[in-house]
């Protein structure tokens, strides 16, 4: 059994977000950087969790520069076996998909794992791209992932409840909240990751399909209006004649 | 050249999703000299069909297979390329919901149009074809250029809510070549929680955290949410401690939900609880803490017990309401 996971370096859940440049890029000082969190706690726990009870091969993916480095060796620490950085800034979402997928192509993977989406440009579409480009059954936003065989039954997340349904491998999965449970690594891990192997890949020729024009903050809200407990009957007016959404 | 529109539906209903993204659909085909066309797949209503019309669609292409009840990623984008094709479509909208999620990717990638996922404008075409988007889980908004021949924009639902107004639509049947062998994931159940609305489609959420201490309480919300005819949600801790099911819980692992009144009781407001919901249009916050940053991001605030809070607000929305 063969594993990819992509995975993607994201400012933390808490940083501030503000930009520079004239509002074009983002301001990466003082900034930490995380492995995207769908990505870590569930394509790649899942990932390992497979690996401990039905064994599998774990290979890490990412396409970004150098600075994705400190990222892929804490995936490697967490239990990925072998990791592979495509040497290329992450342009845009298209772009990122066929560089995964021209890595991926004659790799003979059963299972490729994605987060959901990532935290920062909220695409949710490299899972979707990777499987078409590789003309790959894709089952989206998925809480769950059962293995039988060959045979994957998966949970995904329709509009108002799941969808329970059943594909052979191999397949592209995005993940989500209930595919595993967080974990952190530990020192064993750490250590191991230092000699774990953790390849530069050069890019294949790509096109990208947008650009980000700039970037803007949302207006700042003017406050809020507190009302007094015992005049519940203010707050229904507000909301009645003031807002008018109810 | 036109503008193809994915109206998704449910049980043969049209979603509102996909009748914002239908009116958007034709908004954008006006701005380009266009025509609009919903394409809709699986089993519908002729009236719910014809009623494209209303919001825009001056043509519906429908598939009537029976096949397509369920999304079928790889499926449904064959379809909707093939459909593409046909109409010469030059821009595809998807609602950017579960089945925009799973389906608009794919299409981007066979059509290799670029893709603005979570839209929330119109495009400006006066340099180019810019679209705003969602980013850092609605903490910021990009200014996206599309510069690829085809593009396709999904549509963050609850941006622009559909009106109806009075257009006549044709419905004209479409039969795709689909074979069985193309259907690769098989749907074996569908479990949705019926009679409840969805909440990613809801105009009035109510939800409740930590501070209503345990799933005994949670008769007073939804009494409340009953009187105003809203959906109920969670936070994060809520649903980790099995008090309401995943599937309520909203936040930055969660849902993200965005609807025009969302009331936080007993929620203290951690940032990645914002970031599921900081696209609601009124937020109200009723928590007893006056420190907890929820107040910071609402526009309507109670310092106050909940327990003695919610039900007389609930008694109020019945007054007002007239019942």
């Amino acid at each position: 059994m063969k594993i990819l996971v992509c995975i993607s370096k994201t400012p933390d859940t808490t940083a501030k977000i503000a930009f520079t440049d004239n509002n074009t890029k983002f301001n990466e000082a003082g900034v930490q950087f995380i492995i995207n969190p769908y990505d870590e706690w569930y394509a790649l726990v899942r990932a390992l969790e497979l690996k401990e009870t039905i064994g599998a091969d774990v290979h890490l993916v990412t396409v970004g520069g150098v600075d994705c480095d400190p990222i892929i060796r804490k995936a490697l620490a967490l239990g990925g076996d072998e990791a592979f950085r495509i040497n290329a800034d992450s342009a845009d979402s298209y772009y990122i998909a066929a560089e995964i997928a021209a890595f991926a192509k004659d790799k003979q993977y059963d299972i490729i794992f994605t987060g959901k989406e990532t935290i920062d440009y909220n695409g949710s579409g490299i899972g979707g791209m990777v499987a078409e480009l590789l003309d790959l059954p894709y089952v989206s936003i998925a809480a769950k992932f059962e293995l039988s065989g060959t045979k994957a039954t998966i949970n995904r997340e329709i509009e108002g409840g799941e969808e329970i349904c059943e594909v052979s491998l191999p397949v592209v999965v995005s993940c989500q909240k209930g595919m595993a449970e967080a974990r952190i690594p530990n020192m064993r891990g750490i250590m191991a990751a230092r000699t774990k192997p953790l390849a530069v890949v050069e890019p294949v020729a790509a096109e990208t399909l947008t650009s980000i024009v700039s970037f803007e903050l949302p207006p700042a809200k003017a406050g809020v209006k507190l009302i007094s407990p015992d005049n519940v009957d203010e707050l229904v007016k507000l909301l009645h004649e003031e807002a008018k959404v109810i | 050249m036109s503008i193809l529109i994915f109206a998704d539906q449910a049980q043969g209903k049209i979603k509102k999703a996909a009748l914002e993204a239908v009116q958007y659909g034709a908004k954008v085909a006006q701005q380009l000299g266009t025509t609009a066309t919903a394409l809709v797949l699986g089993p519908a209503d002729n009236a719910e069909l014809t009623a494209l019309g209303n919001y825009g669609a001056a043509k519906v292409l429908h598939v009537a297979d029976a096949r397509l009840h369920e999304v079928e990623s790889g499926v449904f984008t064959k379809i909707i390329a093939e459909a593409a094709g046909k109409e010469g479509a030059q821009v595809i909208v998807f609602p950017h919901n579960f089945d925009g999620k799973a389906i608009a990717p794919r299409v981007a990638a066979r059509l290799k149009a670029g893709l603005v996922a979570g839209a929330v404008s119109y495009p400006d075409t006066s340099n180019g074809f810019v679209v705003k988007k969602n980013v850092f889980s609605g903490k910021a908004f990009a200014n996206v250029n599309i510069t690829s021949e085809k593009k396709i924009i999904s549509l963050i639902p609850n941006t622009f809510p559909a009106v109806a107004g009075s257009g006549t639509a044709t419905v004209e049947a479409f039969t795709p070549a689909v074979q069985d062998a193309d259907f690769k994931v098989k749907v074996l159940k569908v479990e949705t929680v019926s009679g409840d609305i969805p909440l990613t489609e809801a105009e009035i959420i109510v939800s409740g955290g930590r501070g209503l201490k345990g799933p005994e309480n949670w008769g007073i919300l939804e009494d409340l949410a009953k009187a105003l005819g809203a959906a109920t949600a969670s936070s994060r801790p809520v649903a980790d401690s099995g008090w309401r099911p995943h599937h309520e819980h909203v936040g930055q692992t969660g849902l993200t939900v965005r609807p025009n009144l969302y009331i936080a009781i007993g929620i203290s407001g951690a940032i990645q609880h914002l970031a599921g919901v900081n696209g609601s249009k009124v937020i109200v916050v009723i928590n007893k803490d006056p420190e907890a940053p929820f107040f910071k991001a609402a526009d309507y605030g109670i310092v106050g017990d909940a327990f003695e809070v919610v039900p007389k607000l609930t008694a109020a929305v019945k007054q007002l309401k007239g019942n």
